[in-house]
């Protein structure tokens, strides 16, 4: 029996409130396009009415981190911007994911040089790592529906006891 | 031809203490320079009514891995009058770690100056805002030296805390 026809007969359904947030969270993800280079391109095509990001969702980029719980990484992270990349990465509310988004940013890709973090899980936990130089949109939409099942089976107490984000010191000069 | 054979003789005449030597590859002309009086050959450069090379297209260095004379600066100047590019090249010693800054006959040379003493630790006199322009600026290295290592030095960059 499917949902309407029991609505239909009984009024009500039972089920958990980690049920329902877990189901309402996943299906309105909100992406902050950390978009540093060239798989920024793809990640805007992802929104572009072929692809269709808001099939899932998630076609409401948000350029404020503080509205966001999903950093789409996209790009290469040098040292110089891994600062900033955290940085915004702080700012974002829990519960919050990340996708790692290309080769550079999982693994420093060709970039094998001094400059260039080799992999962002050095300094940020990654959930969905996404291969391809750069990645095609469906990929990025398989991303998102791989951080979508895992969300999926997140319960309330997941989210509890996790400590703040150590906040910098700003110096006045 | 003429240009280049010009150039030769008026830079020879002018400043024959400071000319070294001159070169022709792939029809473009190099002139070494000694470093001492880059500024007045530049400025001679850009403002004679010959040439006027009122661009100064790219400064950058080469670092040969060697004792002396480790390090070459050289500019690459183009005269729109003449539409004639010409390479001025000048050696710099790694003990004697310095060279005048162009930036008073080109304001571009500015941020070009800085990216040669960012990667090369080329430092330039009288340069009005000698930062790094690229690398950050407690970072303690210079990357295009030969002696330093394509990965990096662990530890020099630091990273965000996880």
């Amino acid at each position: 029996m499917g949902l309407e026809a029991q609505l239909k007969s009984d009024g009500f359904i039972t089920t958990t409130i980690d049920a329902v947030i877990a189901w309402s969270r996943k299906n309105s993800v909100w992406p902050m396009p950390m978009g540093i280079s060239c798989c920024a391109i793809e990640m805007m095509a992802a929104a572009d009415p072929k692809y269709d990001i808001a099939r899932f969702g998630s076609e409401v980029m948000r350029f404020t981190p503080r509205q966001c719980d999903l950093m789409i990484v996209a790009g290469t992270v040098t040292y110089k911007m891994s600062h900033v990349v955290k940085k915004i990465y702080d700012q974002m509310p829990d519960p919050k994911w990340v996708i790692a988004m290309g080769a550079c940013t999982s693994t420093g890709g060709i970039y094998r040089s001094y400059s260039v973090v080799q992999g962002i899980d050095q300094f940020l936990p990654v959930d969905v790592y996404l291969a391809g130089c750069p990645p095609r949109p469906d990929n990025l939409l398989h991303a998102l529906i791989e951080i979508q099942n895992k969300i999926g089976k997140t319960k309330g107490r997941d989210f509890q006891n996790i400590p703040l984000p150590e906040l910098p010191v700003i110096q006045n000069n | 031809m003429e240009m280049q054979e010009l150039i030769v003789s008026k830079l020879k005449e002018n400043f024959s203490e400071a000319f070294i030597s001159s070169s022709i590859y792939m029809g473009d002309l190099s002139v070494n320079v000694d470093k001492k009086s880059i500024v007045k050959i530049c400025t001679y450069l850009k403002e004679d009514k010959e040439f006027e090379f009122q661009l100064c297209e790219d400064v950058t260095a080469i670092d040969w891995a060697k004792t002396k004379n480790r390090f070459t600066v050289v500019y690459h100047i183009f005269s729109f009058k003449h539409k004639f590019r010409l390479r001025i090249k000048a050696d710099v010693d790694e003990k004697d770690c310095n060279i005048d800054s162009v930036t008073s006959v080109w304001k571009t040379t500015n941020w070009q100056e800085r990216e040669v003493y960012d990667m090369f630790g080329i430092s330039f006199n009288n340069h009005s805002d000698l930062r790094r322009i690229y690398m950050p600026e407690e970072f303690e290295h210079h990357p295009l030296r030969k002696d330093f290592p394509l990965m990096g030095i662990p530890g020099s960059l630091p990273l965000p805390k996880k």
